[in-house]
C-alpha cells in the first residue's frame, strides 16, 4: 500500500476557494461581456491572459517533451522517475491553456472553427492546431497511470475489463508518440514567437527580430529541465517522495548549454542588427532587458555552472527559479510590456482577470493532488520494477 | 480591378457626413460621449464607429493650418490581420474590401494586434461579441454603388476607383498645385500598399498617421511559416534517427558486456 504522508486539508480548501472565486468573473462574462470582467481594450485587445496563460503556460510546460525526449529518445534511464510528472504537469499546463482560451476568446463556442476553417498562412492556426495534437499525444503518454491504477482497483465494473490491453497499445506506440510530442512542440514552441513577428511595428526592437521563434524554441527547452527540477522539489516537501540529487543536478548541468546558447544567439542578433546600442540607450525599457538578462539568463548560468550549487538541492532549486522568473518576464516582455498599444491607451490587468488566471492554476494543482494521491506518479519506477 | 477611394485632405471641410453616412448604413448605433473641446467626435473609432475624422491644428511653413484626415479601415493589399486571422475570416477580396465572415471568426482577437493601422474593434459590451470594422461597402460595391462615405461627401474629398488610376490621379494634383500637397500619396506604398490612398498639405506624421516602411508587415511571420514542413519532418527524422542510434548502442553495449562475461567464464 502507497503511503500519505499529509493529506493537505487546508491547502486543498484554499485551493478549493480560489477556484470557485475564480467562477464568478467567469458568470459575469457571459451576462456581460469582456469588457466587465477585463480592463482589455480595443487598445490593448491582448492582456494578462494571453501573456501569463498562453505564453507562460505553453513555454512552462515545455517539461513535457524535454524529458520525454531525454528519457525515451536519448535513453537516459537516470531521468525515468522524472518523467512521468513532467508530462503529468505538461499534460494539465496545456488543458489550463486551453481553458483559459475558452474565456479570452470572444467566440468560445467556435473555438472548434480552428479545425475546420484553415488559414494555413497564420502563425496562431498552427499554435492551435500543434496544441490540440499535443495535448492528445499528452494525455496518451500519461495513460499509462491511469490504466495501470485502473488495472489494480478490485471496483465492480472496472476489474471486468483488462486494462492491460490498452496499456499494451500504448507502450508499443510509445516511441512514435514522443517522437510526435517532440516534433510538435518543437513548432509551436517556436510558433508563439512567430507570431510576434506579425508586429513589426509595435513589438520594440530590443525584443522584435526574424529569429524570435528560434529564441522561443531554445528559452522553452531550457526552461523544461528547471520546471521540473522546480517541480519535483515542491512535490517533495508536500508528497515527501525524495528525488535522488544525481538526477537533479543532471538536470541542472544540462541548463547553461542551452541558456548559454540561447544567449549568444540573442547578442549576437542585435549586433548584426545593429542595434546592440538599445541595450544602453533604450531607457527605461532597456531595464525589463537587463532584468530579464542578468537575473534569469546570466546569473542562473554562473550559478549551475558550479559543481558546488549543482550538489546541493537548494542551489539547484533556486538557480530554476531564477530561470523560470527569467522566462516568465521574457514572454511578458514581449507579449506585453514591451508590445506597443495604441496610442491613447492604458492598460494594468483587472482583478477579475488574474482571479481567472488564479483559479485555473488553482485547478491544475488540485488535479495534479489527486493524482499524486490516486495513481503511481512519483513511486513510478517503483511500479514499474514490481 | 482593385479598387480604392483617394482622400484629398485639402477638400475635405470636416462636416463629418461620411461618420454619418457609414453609421447609416452599417446601422450603427449611436455612442454616448462628452465634449472634448474640439469638433472631433467621438473621440475614437469603435465597434460602433467605423470612420471617423480627426481634426488637428498645426503650424506648417510659418502658417496656422487645421487638417481633418478621414480614419477607417485601409484595406490594406497585404493585410496583416488577414494573414493573422486563425479561421481566415478576414480575406483580402480582389476587388479591393478586406472581408469579414463573422460565421467564421471565433473572437480571437489577433486581427486587432496585427494591424499596423490600429483598425479592428471588438464589441466589448457584447456576451457574443464580433470584430467590427469598415467593410469598405462591399455590398454596396456588390450592387455597383460607391461606398456610403464617398456618396455621401460633399465636397469631393472622396474620391471612388481603380486603384492605379487613383494613384495618378493623385500625382497628377500632386503636379499641377506642387505648393498645396506635400509630396506623398500615403498609400502607395506603406506596409505594400493600401487601398485607401491619402493627400495632405502637411506631412502625414504631423496628423497623426503612423509612418510605415514599404514592406508588408506579414514579410517575416511568411518566411517562418514556410519553414514549418521542412522542421516538422526535420525534426521528427532526427529524433527517430537519434533513438535508432541509441538503442543500436546499447545492444552492443549488453553484447559486449556478455561476452566479456562469457570470456571471464572461459578464464
Amino acid at each position: 500500500m502507497r503511503q500519505l504522508r499529509q493529506s493537505l486539508p487546508t491547502g486543498t480548501f484554499i485551493l478549493g476557494c480560489l477556484v470557485i472565486l475564480g467562477l464568478i468573473p467567469m458568470v459575469l462574462r457571459y451576462i456581460n461581456g469582456l469588457g466587465a470582467i477585463s480592463n482589455l481594450s480595443d487598445g490593448r485587445p491582448w492582456g494578462f491572459w494571453i501573456s501569463f496563460d498562453l505564453y507562460c503556460g505553453v513555454a512552462l510546460a515545455a517539461g513535457g517533451f524535454t524529458l520525454a525526449g531525454v528519457v525515451y529518445i536519448f535513453g537516459r534511464e537516470k531521468y525515468h522517475s522524472v518523467a512521468r510528472p513532467a508530462i503529468l504537469t505538461a499534460f494539465l499546463g496545456y488543458l489550463l491553456v486551453i481553458l483559459a482560451l475558452l474565456v479570452d476568446l470572444g467566440q468560445p463556442w467556435y473555438i472548434w472553427h480552428a479545425i475546420i476553417y484553415w488559414n494555413i498562412h497564420s502563425p496562431l492556426f498552427e499554435v492551435a492546431i500543434c496544441v490540440m495534437t499535443y495535448t492528445a499525444v499528452l494525455a496518451l503518454e500519461f495513460s499509462p497511470a491511469v490504466f495501470e491504477r485502473l488495472s489494480e482497483l478490485n471496483l465492480p465494473v472496472i476489474r471486468r475489463f483488462n486494462w492491460r490491453i490498452p496499456l499494451r497499445v500504448i507502450r508499443a506506440i510509445q516511441i512514435p508518440l514522443v517522437i510526435a510530442g517532440i516534433a510538435l512542440s518543437t513548432l509551436h514552441q517556436s510558433s508563439l514567437g512567430t507570431m510576434l513577428l506579425m508586429m513589426p511595428q509595435s513589438l520594440h526592437p530590443l525584443w522584435y527580430t526574424p529569429v524570435l521563434p528560434l529564441l522561443f524554441l531554445l528559452s522553452a527547452i531550457a526552461v523544461g529541465p528547471a520546471m521540473v527540477i522546480f517541480e519535483s522539489t515542491l512535490s517533495n516537501r508536500v508528497f515527501g517522495h525524495e528525488l535522488a540529487i544525481d538526477v537533479l543536478s543532471g538536470l541542472g548541468r544540462a541548463i547553461p548549454y542551452i541558456l548559454g546558447l540561447y544567449l549568444l544567439l540573442k547578442l549576437v542578433d542585435l549586433l548584426v542588427a545593429g542595434e546592440l546600442g538599445l541595450i544602453f540607450t533604450a531607457y527605461p525599457i532597456n531595464l525589463l532587458w537587463w532584468t530579464e538578462i542578468i537575473i534569469g539568463v546570466v546569473t542562473p548560468i554562473i550559478l549551475l555552472s558550479r559543481p558546488a550549487i549543482r550538489q546541493s538541492r537548494r542551489g539547484v532549486f533556486w538557480s530554476s527559479v531564477l530561470v523560470i522568473f527569467g522566462l516568465v518576464l521574457n514572454r511578458f516582455n514581449v507579449s506585453m510590456l514591451a508590445l506597443g498599444m495604441r496610442p491613447g491607451f492604458n492598460y494594468f490587468p483587472h482583478w477579475m482577470e488574474i482571479a481567472i488566471s488564479v483559479a485555473l492554476v488553482a485547478d491544475a494543482l488540485l488535479v495534479i493532488w489527486l493524482s499524486y494521491r490516486f495513481l503511481h506518479i512519483a513511486e513510478h519506477e517503483e511500479a514499474v520494477a514490481e | 480591378m482593385s479598387k480604392g477611394v483617394l482622400y484629398d485632405a485639402t477638400k475635405c471641410i470636416g462636416c463629418r457626413a461620411c461618420q454619418v453616412a457609414c453609421k447609416q448604413w452599417n446601422e450603427l448605433p449611436a455612442e454616448t460621449t462628452t465634449n472634448s473641446g474640439t469638433y472631433e467626435n467621438p473621440p475614437r473609432m469603435s465597434a460602433y464607429t467605423f470612420t471617423k475624422i480627426n481634426f488637428t491644428e498645426l503650424e506648417h511653413n510659418g502658417k496656422f493650418q487645421w487638417v481633418f484626415n478621414k480614419q477607417q479601415c485601409m484595406h490594406c493589399q497585404e493585410p496583416g490581420c488577414a494573414e493573422a486571422c486563425i479561421v481566415g475570416a478576414l480575406v483580402k477580396t480582389e476587388e479591393g474590401p478586406v472581408t469579414y465572415d463573422e460565421g467564421k471568426c471565433i473572437g480571437c482577437r489577433y486581427c486587432m494586434v496585427a494591424c499596423p493601422f490600429g483598425i479592428p474593434n471588438f464589441e466589448w459590451d457584447k456576451p457574443l461579441p464580433w470584430i467590427r470594422k469598415c467593410t469598405f461597402c462591399a455590398d454596396r460595391q456588390g450592387a455597383g454603388l460607391k461606398p456610403a462615405c464617398v456618396t455621401t461627401c460633399p465636397t469631393g474629398a472622396l474620391k471612388f476607383g481603380n486603384r492605379d488610376e487613383l494613384i495618378a490621379e493623385a500625382r497628377r494634383r500632386i503636379a499641377e498645385h506642387p505648393g498645396t500637397y506635400v509630396n506623398h500619396i500615403y498609400g502607395e506604398n506603406e506596409v505594400g500598399g493600401t487601398s485607401w490612398l491619402y493627400l495632405s498639405p502637411v506631412p502625414f506624421e504631423e496628423i497623426g498617421f503612423p509612418t510605415l516602411p514599404s514592406a508588408p508587415v506579414t514579410i517575416n511571420a511568411e518566411r517562418a511559416m514556410a519553414a514549418v514542413p521542412p522542421v516538422l519532418v526535420g525534426v521528427a527524422a532526427a529524433m527517430a534517427g537519434i533513438y535508432w542510434l541509441v538503442q543500436r548502442q546499447q545492444k552492443i553495449g549488453q553484447k559486449a558486456g556478455e561476452e566479456e562475461k562469457q570470456k571471464e567464464k572461459v578464464k
